[in-house]
């Protein structure tokens, strides 16, 4: 089994901030299967189209999902009592591929942070994270992150907590550190991290979002502009071929 | 357990469930969660004599119990659909429906050619899709350019030919029965009804191309409305399509007049939608002690 559509157990719900949300799904044979970067397809009660969210971590049998409330969908789900099953189609996309022995540079932005947190429990020492919020009262996830090890650098856009600034100044510090650069969050961030992966010569895979229809890769509604080597743009899909994609290849 | 099995234009379906074009691709992606043979045909990814790229992103907006889809025929060309896609299907067995798309008459005569020298057990003309800029909808808008592309292509087609429709017309029976005048064996409908949203905080469309085609639950009505017309003004089978989601929804469509159905964004809400389908539609069967769904067709009492 490559992913299924299956009912999920919501065996914990918890509010990180006024608008993040922090879901435990139970379900052994999807747990089994999914890898860092990953994404899990949710049914919306009264709602024709899934939500893609990306996987935060997975411990035994148990999914973590920890999204933002963008709208009347993820709405819906943050209404979702403990208890209740969830549908997802899990696990898609291929995820961020982790090398073994090397140095990675786990970047993430925003609500781009929860997928970095698996792939950070999968490097284990060998990570160094950036996490960049707005402000202080955008912060998630820093406990989880100190809890495996890594070494967790942390920023803020207005300077409320953690280092005054955008993630790329840290990086600029700690990227000859590192063989490999990973990054989850909003378009602009991922663009300054890939220049910055570039011109410091670092492979660079960034993980990309878009409105989606099927999640598995059929209904070809998910595209994104690749570069081809001619320089001609060739759409492909977040769902199936991504969300991840190297850096160099996107057209932004 | 009643029989689900139907025969349109000759062609044996094992149930009158079909996948409809676009919204399963070639069928590899929802075989890794069941067997193609759930369906009892497939209609492939619309198909042109080159590779598409499609429309640029986003290509995708929800709506009230629907969504928007402006893909644009984002396809791999025939030759591709041909020699890579085709032998796997033809081993799933159901129904492989090619599915034709192309920006001009000739485009169309020429793949429908190419496509009867193949192991492709029917072809579906598109003559409706909304989202590109040359061809498509612009041969299904009226019946009189329904007539000339249908009888254009006839004289290239050995296959059954089934010519989907598009609902953005005034009279839906007139071009359905142009279309079989001019020799089609099947007429499959509803194809999209175009729509457009807007992003009220930028001010701009949320589907890059503007306007998309809409599908889902809110056009079911319409589609039971155009086929119950369609099917009183042909005698050829029609293909009944346009969001149906539930077993309940298949009854109520072939009642309005389908011969067998397709289902295509109830896909992206529960992959396992035929599943349900077919189980409900032989619970009902059964419950009304009806021997064949064949006989369930067009039986609105009016």
């Amino acid at each position: 089994m490559k992913f299924d559509a299956q009912d999920c157990l919501l065996v914990s719900k918890r509010q990180l901030t006024p608008t993040i949300f922090d879901f435990r799904l139970k379900n052994a044979d999807l747990a089994e299967i999914t890898r860092p970067g990953q994404f899990a397809h949710l049914l919306v009660p009264g709602k024709t189209l899934r939500r893609p969210i990306s996987v935060c971590d997975v411990q035994d049998d148990v999914i973590r999902l920890v999204f933002e409330v963008r709208g009347e969908g993820t709405r819906i789900l943050a209404g979702m009592e403990e208890g209740s099953l969830i549908n997802m189609i899990c696990p898609l996309g291929n995820g961020f591929r982790i090398p073994e022995d090397k140095t990675v540079v786990l970047v993430g932005g925003g609500i781009g942070v929860p997928p970095m947190l698996y792939s950070a429990r999968t490097a284990g020492e060998r990570a160094i994270v950036i996490n960049g919020f707005r402000d202080k009262s955008a912060v998630i996830l820093t406990e989880d992150f100190k809890a495996l090890g890594c070494r967790l650098i942390e920023t803020t856009d207005n300077g409320s907590y953690g280092i005054h600034g955008f993630v790329t100044q840290p990086l600029e510090e700690v990227i000859d550190q590192a063989d490999v650069v990973l990054a989850c969050g909003p378009g602009p961030m991922l663009r300054n991290v890939a220049a910055a992966a570039a011109a410091h010569g670092k492979e660079c895979f960034v993980s990309l979002e878009q409105r989606m229809a099927c999640g598995i890769g059929a209904c070809l509604g998910c595209a994104v502009g690749i570069r081809r080597e001619d320089g001609s743009i060739s759409y492909r899909h977040v769902c199936k071929d991504g969300p991840v994609f190297r850096a160099e290849e996107v057209a932004w | 357990m009643a029989d689900l099995s139907v025969n349109i234009a000759g062609v044996e379906f094992q149930n009158p469930i079909i996948a409809a074009s676009g919204t399963i691709g070639f069928g590899h992606e929802y075989s890794e969660m069941y067997p193609l043979s759930v369906f009892g045909g497939i209609s492939c990814k619309g198909t042109t004599l080159q590779e598409r790229q499609g429309n640029p992103p986003p290509r995708i907006a929800e709506t009230p119990m629907g969504m928007l889809n402006a893909v644009g025929l984002q396809n791999p060309g025939v030759e591709h659909f041909i020699h890579v896609e085709l032998p796997w299907l033809k081993q799933q067995n159901t129904v492989v429906i090619a599915n034709a798309a192309g920006s001009t008459q000739d485009d169309y005569c020429r793949i429908v050619e190419i496509l009867s020298d193949t192991d492709v057990d029917m072809i579906e003309l598109n003559i409706s899709c909304p989202n590109v800029k040359a061809g498509g909808a612009q041969f299904g808008t009226s019946p009189e350019s329904v007539e000339k592309i249908t009888a254009a292509v006839r004289k290239y087609c050995k296959k059954p030919l089934i010519i989907k429709l598009s609902p953005n017309v005034a009279d839906i029976a007139a071009v359905a029965k142009a279309a079989e005048g001019a020799g089609a064996d099947a007429v499959s409908l509803i194809n999209t009804l175009t729509g457009m949203r807007i992003d009220i905080q930028t001010r701009r469309p949320i589907i890059k191309n503007v306007t998309g085609g809409m599908s889902g639950p809110a056009v079911f009505p319409v589609a039971v409305r155009m086929v119950y017309q369609v099917k009183k003004a042909v005698s050829i089978p029609v293909i009944g399509l346009g969001g149906i989601s539930t077993w309940q929804d298949a009854v109520e469509m072939i009642m309005a007049g389908a011969d067998a159905i397709q289902i295509g964004t109830v896909l992206f809400t529960d992959p396992y939608a035929p599943l349900k389908i077919s189980e409900g539609l032989h619970g009902y069967l059964d419950t009304h002690n009806i021997p064949s769904v064949r006989e369930l067709t067009a039986t609105v009492e009016v």
